[in-house]
């Protein structure tokens, strides 16, 4: 049955994101961001500062999650999602910056709903707890910002066939 | 009185870590055993939700990854034989097993040295939180959970009055079910502590977790009281992911203890469907 399942190309289309319905099961392929709660909170911070960020944001889709270390041998460790809604006090923020898409566990604030339909994003429900076969779907890892943060930093990640359900839609539709 | 019993605290360390090494990376038989039985009767949305819980569980064991990238706090519960006797420094046994375990089993480090002031992570996922109990014989039994903070950030403790009914416990526990919602990575595991004061309601939630789903309890009357939250916490809708479904939870185990005239404190730990446990018994 999973080959059935609609495939989506990351970075997301503006066509592809208005065609999303919450309760849609998806698969994407392509690239996708990495980042979770010091990320969000350092890019704030920079904002606030007035500064320029480290990395491009317009376009992007985001994964909330942190990976546990990577075996010998492999591209990354096992690598579910995190629960979005510590991410909602920056989201908005990023989706006004033209952020398309999230990808996390659990349902998210009013806030961030509204900034989806004003931008026009789409947030995705990653599969919780199911860290070794999303490892599985990953073909490469780099990181891209704050290093220093080790697992919490920023990294880019080619995708394929990441499965996901579509958890609220551009227009302001939402399972939870 | 004829010689004690003797065990040594290397093979402590060493049959820890073995048994944290398989926790984290596969979870118990009766565990697998309720996930295939609810992915079978789910017929709601999140009936994906326990297809890819399933893949997931299979992908882990074969590659030997862990189950999910939050291998959580480590909980052990010492049950020490008062007829035996320990060779070595058991605290420091208890913390090589855990220390070497997530180096191995390539495992994250997620606990932070201080909780308020710098949360600088301790880089080995110590320390563990350890209970100690003196019972009677010459074994010694450590049951152990890798508590992720997905569900743990959902646990509560209500302090209940002492006139409140059965009705009444049950309602606490469903708000608490009800309000964590998806965020547990649901179906979760529901381990319930009732009497004692606040902190032994709570240990004793842990320690519900640590039983076998497919036991009961011994008495009827919470036998039945364990039958009916689940029931109606599987009514709730919630479903696998909280993306609704008629499976909301895969078990529910209560603990008691006697408490005081003037109180009734419940405790409800949420564990998520990766409820990883294991025994130890030397
Ligand atoms: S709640 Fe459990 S299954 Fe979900 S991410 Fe946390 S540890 Fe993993």
């Amino acid at each position: 049955m999973t080959a059935k399942v609609r495939q989506l190309t990351v970075p997301l289309s503006d066509v592809d994101i208005a065609s999303l319905t919450a309760g849609d099961e998806v698969e994407l392929n392509g690239t996708i961001l990495v980042g979770r709660d010091q990320a969000h909170f350092r890019l704030c911070q920079a904002l606030d500062r007035g500064e320029s960020l480290p990395l491009e944001i317009r376009g992007e889709t985001i994964y909330y999650m942190g990976p546990a270390p990577t075996p010998p041998g492999r591209i990354i460790g096992s690598a579910g999602p995190t629960t979005s809604s510590r991410m909602d006090p920056f989201a908005p923020r990023l989706l006004d910056l033209g952020l398309k898409g999230m990808i996390g566990k659990g349902p998210r604030s009013r806030d961030v709903l509204e900034a989806m339909v004003r931008n026009g994003a789409v947030y995705f429900y990653a599969y919780g707890g199911c860290g070794a076969l999303y490892a599985r779907r990953i073909v490469s890892s780099e990181c891209v910002a704050y290093e220093d943060l080790g697992p919490e930093a920023i990294y880019r990640l080619r995708v394929e066939r990441f499965p996901l359900v579509v958890a609220a839609d551009a227009r302001g539709g939402s399972l939870y | 009185m004829g010689a004690m019993r003797e065990i040594g605290c290397e093979e402590v360390a060493a049959s820890l870590k073995k048994a944290l090494l398989k926790a984290g990376v596969e979870l118990p038989a009766d565990v697998k055993g309720v996930m295939k039985e609810a992915s079978r009767r789910e017929t709601g949305r999140s009936a994906l939700v326990f297809q890819r819980c399933l893949e997931n569980m299979d992908v882990a064991e074969k590659e030997g990854l862990p189950l999910c990238q939050d291998t959580g706090m480590v909980l052990l519960f010492c049950e020490i034989g008062q007829d035996l006797r320990l060779d070595g420094d058991l605290n420091e046994a208890l913390e090589r097993g855990v220390r070497e375990a997530y180096e191995e089993g390539y495992f994250r480090k997620s606990v932070v040295m201080d909780p308020l002031k710098d949360r600088r992570n301790s880089g080995t996922n110590l320390p563990p939180v350890v209970y100690h109990e003196l019972v009677k014989g010459d074994r010694l039994k450590i049951n152990l959970l890798l508590k992720g903070f997905g569900s743990e950030n959902c646990s509560r403790i209500h302090m209940l009055k002492p006139t409140c009914t059965r009705e009444g416990v049950i309602e606490a526990v469903l708000k608490t079910v009800t309000e964590a919602g998806g965020s547990p990575c649901p179906p979760i595991v529901v381990g319930i502590g009732l009497g004692g004061t606040m902190d032994k309601a709570a240990v004793l939630s842990k320690k519900a977790l640590c039983r076998s789903l497919d036991s009961h309890h011994p008495d009827p009357w919470y036998d039945e009281l364990e039958r009916e939250l689940l029931e109606r916490i599987n009514k709730t809708g919630i479903g696998g992911g909280g993306l609704g479904g008629d499976v909301t939870a895969l078990g529910v185990k209560i603990e008691t203890y006697p408490t005081h005239i003037a109180g009734l404190p419940l405790a409800v730990t949420i564990n998520c469907w990766a409820d990883r446990k294991g025994e130890v018994v030397l």
